[in-house]
């Protein structure tokens, strides 16, 4: 059967452009004539029409098969990296896998019910692939607690936003991203690069970042991605100086003014942008003006077909871009009767300007007054000496709980300075905040830790 | 520094950012005089946790919060740091 109203990414792969590339940090294959090639190893010819389960330990294999088989699967599930094995059993079950894609013995799932096919390097000829089908891509929720659940899209949806931007004026573009492609975020990355006829550089897991860096100097990366805690640490490395990129992405947290200042003076010839996007409502939209927020008049319907309102405070989105929906047996609904995704992101309005205060699931409550850590973290982030922070709650044997923050500062802040400094925050947190959001201890930490979707951890969240 | 200077200099340094005006400390000086309010005393209950490493109004649950400053600092003089 051949559907040749469906588009699949080889269709925008060909030998046409010349000096294309994916790289990590061991490998560097070219995209131009990829489709002569094949990555699979094994009884490969038999995943036409298969649910299949890409479990590879790097990106660039996962990144060459769902090259191969996109338009050829029924479904892609893509395992992201940090996957807990206890869940992967449940995976299988919802998501219909009956087969798996891996370059590493997966005991626990080759029991005979499943096609087990090999994955490496693009060093076979080429299967000759044609597009069968809409593939069903899966991708899981990056929620901390519980099993992630599984959010169905298809390429139609994932490239709206980039085939509504254009997606011919990204090509010369080398694309990275500190995201790996497995999820939401990094994938609308990869995609850029694939449609919009670029390459790209991959991230390595703990990659230091001068090494990173120097990868994404000597790729020649143009366009680059990442959350705002991503940002944040690549602004206290020395190495950043060295990096010149033209376009800045930020997405997946809130941008504040401070990080979005820092890069305007870090990278003065390049454009600034923040996008907002999540696994289940898609992209919403980008903002590049240079500032927080959005404006008001977004909400509504925009001429890209996204459709915006903000009901009890939180954002939802109805769009062509949201998934289609949460897949598996006893799944929850993902949108409203009225399709609109609940993003749990809450906004407020302030001068013809919307502003992200936080997330629903992470407000402290003290003594049933509710805080919003971001809000703390983003006047906390307007200090000078400041490089990151985290407001959270602690237990309070008084108040039920309290807002503590832990703070990074810039590299060389003399520690004679800490007291003047703690006291500086303190009175700028009074002067803009109300007194139970105002921070009861500040702690000066060494490091702020990162999920593995890029965010700052919120262990109490 | 005793406990009892550690909880006044902590007591004055809140006053401060909370623009409380606190009267002179005395052991019988009622909590509810001190100008401080719940959210006061949670910070206080917080700091000291860091600074004296007890909080022992968490510790012992059935603990009735004191009522004068002297039996606050009691509270902690009475717990094995």
């Amino acid at each position: 059967m051949s559907q040749p109203d469906v588009l699949a990414l080889r269709e925008y792969l060909g030998p046409e452009l010349k000096g294309r590339t994916i790289s990590d940090a061991r490998h560097v294959i070219s995209l131009t004539d990829i489709l002569g090639y094949s990555c699979l190893i094994g009884r490969y010819r038999e995943l036409s029409g298969r649910s299949v389960l890409l479990a590879t330990s790097g990106q660039l294999q996962s990144a060459l098969a769902m090259i191969e088989l996109d338009g050829v699967a029924r479904r892609m599930l893509l395992c992201p990296p940090d996957l807990n094995p206890d869940h992967i059993e449940g995976l299988l079950a919802g998501a219909e896998i009956d087969a798996i894609v891996t370059d590493r013995p997966l005991h626990r799932c080759d029991d005979g019910a499943h096609l087990v096919v090999g994955a490496g390097l693009p060093e076979r000829p080429g299967a000759g692939w044609k597009t069968e089908r809409a593939t069903e891509w899966l991708m899981l929720t990056s929620g901390t607690s519980g099993p992630p659940k599984i959010v169905g899209h298809t390429l139609d949806g994932l490239a709206g936003a980039i085939i509504a931007d254009g997606a011919a004026r990204y090509q010369n573009a080398t694309w990275a991203t500190f995201y790996d492609i497995r999820r939401y975020g990094g994938l609308q990355i990869f995609l850029r690069a694939v449609i919009g006829g670029g390459s790209m550089v991959l991230s390595e897991p703990k990659e230091a970042t001068v090494d990173h860096v120097a990868r994404l100097r000597a790729g020649g990366v143009t366009h680059i991605s990442g959350t705002p805690s991503h940002w944040r640490k690549l602004l206290m490395s020395s190495a950043v100086a060295d990096f010149s990129p033209r376009y800045v992405r930020l997405s997946g947290e809130i941008a504040d003014q401070a990080v979005l200042d820092g890069l305007a003076r870090a990278f003065p010839h390049a454009s600034i942008g923040h996008a907002y996007a999540s696994t289940e409502a898609g992209v919403g939209f980008a903002v590049n003006d240079g500032r927080e927020g959005f404006p008001a008049d977004l909400i509504g319907q925009n001429r890209d077909g996204v459709e915006m309102k903000v009901v009890d405070g939180s954002l939802r989105i109805r769009s062509h871009r949201t998934a289609r929906s949460y897949v598996g047996s006893g799944a929850p609904q993902l949108t409203d009767a009225e399709g609109f995704v609940d993003t749990g992101d809450l906004v407020e309005l302030r001068d013809e300007r919307y502003y992200f205060v936080g997330r629903r699931t992470g407000i402290i409550n003290i003594g049933g007054l509710k805080v919003h850590p971001e809000e703390v973290e983003t006047v906390i982030n307007r200090h000078e000496s400041v490089r990151m922070s985290r407001a959270r709650s602690r237990r309070s044997p008084i108040t039920g709980a309290i807002v503590v923050a832990d703070i990074v500062l810039a590299d060389g802040t003399d520690a004679g300075r800490h007291e003047t400094i703690r006291t500086e925050i303190l009175s700028r947190c009074n002067d803009a905040l109300a007194a139970y959001k105002v921070p009861a201890v500040i702690r000066f930490v060494e490091r702020l830790d990162l999920t593995a979707a890029g965010k700052l951890t919120r262990a109490d969240a | 520094m005793s406990v009892k200077l550690k909880i006044f200099s902590a007591m004055q340094q809140i006053a401060e950012e909370q623009k409380v005006t606190l009267p002179p400390l005395r052991d019988d000086l009622a909590l509810q005089d001190t100008g401080f309010d719940s959210l006061a005393f949670a910070i206080l209950v917080a700091r000291l946790e860091d600074d004296l490493g007890i909080d022992p109004f968490t510790i012992a649950e059935d603990a009735a919060f004191p009522s004068t400053v002297g039996e606050f600092i009691r509270a902690y003089e009475n717990v094995p740091a």
